[in-house]
């Protein structure tokens, strides 16, 4: 908002998550790629879930597996988080921001998990009929 | 009509509710009778209400603070007066379903209107001048910001005269905020009111979060960025990461007392002890918001006074960000009691111990800035030294605490109420306090009379020990929390001096409120330059107080402390003329906004949906209404921009 | 000058970098605030993870989830991405009739997915599991209608949009703006992984 700022983004200056160097078709491109990795993986998710010949545990760990390659997919051809040099700040926020989810995530599911076992007569009881 | 809001609403058999209704209101149009009488609309309206300059949004964040400070305080009080009368056969003079509302707004109003503004607050004045940028990243965002802040704190407020606030304590614990066993408005206003100024905080966030990692002076690499803002940046990236928590869980708790939910109901599978998992996944985060920015003031603070750079820049650095990083690693020590077992509490227990080391790593390079320094001890001196050895000691009852086995003794005991005052009171008031002292010469042009300053700030030192030491005592003999009555007569003694404690600290505010006024009064006795502290940062370089665009011409930097080195050359006056600058144009959208938060609150509050609806709907309309003219900024001619500075010469 | 006097009043320019471009600093906050909404679905999710079992006897994912109906959706999200991305890049090329209906195509996906959330959920309700059966319907309902509450702003933000867009072509404020929605739907999407993998089909299978 001073004089000296410009409305067109400037080549070599670091990079706003989605906005690129202009390139004709490596963009177009990059989308196709993205777009059909991701209806694979998507459709890779659906056929295994229903899958019996695997145990649970494994069917849930694949289609995390495939979850997070997809969200990984989205954010490099579609959101343009590279590791370019220009894109630091960028990737230090989405790591950062990637660490809380998964102490928010992965300790209340700890937490309360040791919680319910301890302090739910009714999860208890549920539990044992399993 | 008015779904479930009658007039019988209002409390009239209650007379000192009434009776402080009645001063409030008469106040309140005492000052708006002032107003119009001296024809100050116009200016009102122009230079504060749609202002998007961040020097004017940080006075009103701390006008705000200071007014919710005389508030949560008057609430103080009356706990301490209840406390002191309530013992045995007496019974005071406020019945259990009063006080516990007392108990709440305290704590509530302590936490989220006085505490969170005062800091960004001070945020928004001081870190835009310090990195040498010209305003905040988003200034329109930056007066929304503020004015739902407002909105939140007016309907807190309006809860005292219109309905009843919540009896559940300042977090609303379920299952005592579900509807069973909280049918009246008062949770709901709790809840509409947070959420409300929590999305204004959120958006707080990433407004000073971008504005520090993207519109620092040039040159000005992190690592010569001073301590305040570095405190600034922690602070501020969690706001960001812990508010989006705090707001999906009071929502999930609005769906239950709105929708019928099962969240945290005590049946239909609910789960009540979730609340309490993501409530504190949010607060213990809150707490090092509010006193990560306080250590960045005391680290200002003390290097200007020392006459010393600051010891140990970069241990400083690193240790606010550990502490960043750690913040989120200890919630459960707030909940050791609620079951999870040793496992999980001796994890949190040792995270929680571990956070103290860079705490105490602060603590030694503040120390050490004095040491060999030529200490001149002014009052920001005095508050600086007063929160070292307060925070200490509340710092070390805190890791007392983080021992599970000792906290499941401790655990909702006065210990652990006299614990955090002890952390608060002397870490972030002490901060702000200090900070409002050192920077109002720079926001108004004069200095704060310094004798009443020194006086208050031993009112409040002496009053908070007298007020909070008892009651660790009273922790260790037995007595809970949140007690409106008692059996034991060997408490009273020190609830006594607890009380007198109290009576001090009042005495203190009324010398801060006198300060104020006097300092007002003998202004041009007061008046301050550019430097009146001979400082080290860039803020001390404009003029006090600064123009609207702040810098005439953006500083390059070149390392730490960039003011101080500057000062030590002799500078020929620079011949370069002056450039225009595109100033940002005053926006309503924050006004009036908030004006719809507060009537769409109000009305969900009571159940008046159209209301709800209708807000809801202004909201949508007010959003594309200022959207539409894409022309927001101004330029400011050169011209302009030489007659200023040409009016106020300053050191740079 | 020596090179190691610090100038405070030097004109820019003369040295180092300039300040950043204002779509980069509009695009950098949103983004930022798009991180923070991450971790406001990542507290419902938590509490979805939580609460999946505590069905109060009635009926658990197992009984209530189409994966065909959650296949679809998919489809229609991940397409409208795709769209939204090609219209971002007649954005870069100024060619107004291919935003144009990029956009539209990312619309009208939009409209699809939505009224396909609101048929699954009408069902529900009706037979009676709705969110206020058990606390696992509540997390369900309430994880995925904040997904369905954030499409639907979407979309009418697009709206404006695209009737600004229509009044005034590619200005500096309408790209920004442009800029910021597709940064929004993007990530609306990658939720949208999260909530067909752990809601629909973990929920659903295991």
């Amino acid at each position: 908002m001073t004089a000296q700022q410009r409305h067109d983004p400037r080549r070599g200056e670091s990079s706003t998550p989605g906005l690129e160097s202009r390139e004709a078709h490596g963009s177009f491109r990059g989308y196709i790629i993205g777009y059909v990795s991701a209806i694979a993986l998507t459709i890779a998710a659906f056929a295994i879930a229903p899958s019996t010949s695997m145990a649970p545990f494994s069917v849930a760990a694949a289609l995390a597996v495939l979850a997070i390659a997809q969200m990984l997919i989205h954010l490099i051809f579609f959101l343009h988080i590279n590791t370019a040099p220009m894109q630091k700040t960028n990737i230090l926020a989405f790591a950062a921001a990637m660490l809380i989810i998964a102490i928010v995530v992965i300790g209340s599911i700890w937490i309360m998990g040791h919680l319910n076992r301890n302090m739910l007569p009714m999860d208890h009881l549920m539990q044992m009929q399993r | 009509m008015f779904g479930k809001l009658t007039l019988s609403a209002i409390p009239l058999d209650q007379p000192i509710i009434m009776g402080t209704c009645i001063v409030l209101i008469l106040g309140i149009l005492a000052i708006l009778a002032l107003i119009t009488y001296k024809r100050k609309w116009g200016w009102l309206w122009t230079e504060w209400i749609t202002t998007v300059d961040h020097k004017r949004i940080g006075v009103m964040y701390t006008l705000l603070a200071l007014v919710m400070l005389l508030r949560g305080f008057s609430d103080a009080i009356m706990m301490r007066s209840q406390q002191a009368l309530a013992s045995s056969n007496g019974h005071g003079f406020l019945p259990p379903e009063h006080y516990d509302q007392i108990f709440s707004a305290h704590g509530t109003i302590m936490i989220f209107f006085m505490a969170m503004p005062f800091v960004v607050g001070l945020m928004n004045f001081v870190v835009p001048l310090q990195i040498g940028a010209r305003d905040v990243a988003f200034p329109v965002l930056n007066s929304v910001s503020f004015w739902l802040t407002a909105a939140g704190a007016l309907l807190i407020n309006l809860s005292l005269g219109v309905g009843e606030f919540a009896r559940t304590g300042w977090l609303a614990y379920p299952p005592l905020s579900e509807l069973p066993f909280s049918p009246g408005v008062g949770v709901d206003y709790y809840l509409w009111s947070l959420q409300i100024s929590g999305v204004g905080t959120l958006l707080s966030g990433v407004n000073l979060l971008t504005t520090i990692l993207k519109l620092r002076a040039p040159g000005m690499r992190l690592s010569m960025m001073p301590v305040f803002s570095w405190t600034a940046l922690a602070s501020n990236m969690l706001i960001v990461a812990a508010f989006p928590i705090l707001t999906a869980t009071f929502a999930m708790l609005l769906l239950d007392r709105y929708l019928g939910t099962h969240f945290f109901t005590n049946d239909g599978g609910g789960n009540p002890m979730m609340y309490i998992n993501l409530i504190w996944t949010w607060g213990h985060p809150e707490v090092y918001i509010l006193i990560l920015p306080p250590f960045g003031v005391f680290s200002e603070v003390i290097a200007t006074f020392s006459r010393k750079p600051l010891f140990g820049y970069r241990s400083m650095v690193v240790a606010t960000m550990v502490i960043t990083l750690l913040a989120f690693t200890t919630w459960l020590h707030h909940f050791f009691t609620m079951g999870s077992g040793a496992d999980v509490n001796g994890f949190f227990g040792i995270t929680t111990m571990v956070i103290a080391i860079p705490t105490g790593v602060k603590i030694f390079n503040w120390l050490f800035t004095m040491y060999g320094g030529r200490v001149r001890f002014t009052s920001p001196v005095l508050w600086t030294i007063g929160f070292m050895v307060t925070f200490t000691i509340g710092g070390m009852t805190g890791v007392l605490m983080a021992v599970p086995p000792a906290d499941f003794v401790l655990h909702n005991s006065l210990f652990l109420v006299a614990h955090f005052h002890n952390v608060i009171i002397g870490g972030v008031v002490f901060g702000c306090l200090a900070g409002l002292t050192y920077w109002f010469p720079k926001a108004f042009g004069f200095r704060l009379h310094e004798g009443l300053g020194k006086a208050a700030f031993w009112c409040w030192f002496v009053g908070f020990y007298l007020a909070f030491m008892p009651l660790y005592i009273l922790g260790f003999m037995g007595m809970t929390r949140r007690m409106n009555h008692y059996d034991d007569p060997s408490w009273l003694p020190y609830l006594l001096v607890a009380e007198g404690g109290a009576v001090l600290i009042l005495i203190g505010i009324l010398l801060q409120a006198t300060q104020l006024v006097w300092s007002v009064k003998k202004r041009e006795t007061l008046r301050a330059g550019a430097d009146p502290w001979d400082g080290r940062t860039l803020e001390w370089s404009t003029a006090s107080p600064p123009p609207p665009y702040n810098f005439a011409r953006v500083p390059q930097v070149e390392g730490i402390d960039a003011y101080w080195e500057a000062k030590q050359e002799v500078m020929a006056a620079s011949n370069q003329p002056y450039e225009a600058i595109e100033m940002p144009k005053n926006s309503g959208l924050g006004f009036f906004v908030s004006v719809f938060a507060v009537i769409g609150g109000f009305g969900m509050i009571w159940h008046i949906w159209w209301m709800g609806i209708l807000a809801l709907v202004a909201f949508f309309a007010l959003i594309v209404w200022s959207s539409w003219d894409e022309d927001d900024e101004f330029e400011l001619s050169a011209t302009e921009v030489a007659l200023f500075e040409r009016a106020n010469p300053h050191a740079a | 000058m020596s090179s190691n006097v610090v100038s405070l009043d030097m004109p820019s320019g003369e040295s180092g970098a300039q300040l950043p471009s204002r779509q980069h600093v509009t695009g950098f906050g949103f983004y930022l605030y798009l991180l923070s909404d991450g971790i406001l679905f990542a507290a419902l999710f938590a509490g979805f993870a939580v609460l999946r079992t505590a069905t109060d006897g009635g009926p658990d994912g197992h009984v209530l989830f189409s994966a065909r109906n959650a296949f679809i959706e998919t489809a229609c999200l991940l397409t409208s991405s795709f769209t939204c991305g090609i219209a971002m890049l007649a954005c870069d090329r100024r060619n107004k009739f291919v935003a144009l209906i990029g956009f539209l195509v990312t619309a009208v996906l939009g409209i699809v997915f939505l009224t396909l959330e609101i048929h699954e959920f009408a069902d529900l309700i009706a037979k009676g599991d709705g969110p206020g059966r058990s606390a696992f319907l509540s997390s369900f309902f309430t994880l995925v209608s904040t997904h369905g509450l954030h499409v639907t702003c979407g979309l009418l933000w697009l709206g404006v949009l695209l009737v600004q867009f229509l009044l005034r072509g590619f200005t500096p404020a309408i790209l920004r703006r442009f800029l910021c929605f597709s940064l929004f739907w993007h990530v609306l999407d990658v939720v949208w992984i999260g909530v067909f993998t752990f809601v629909y089909l973990v929920g659903g299978y295991l």
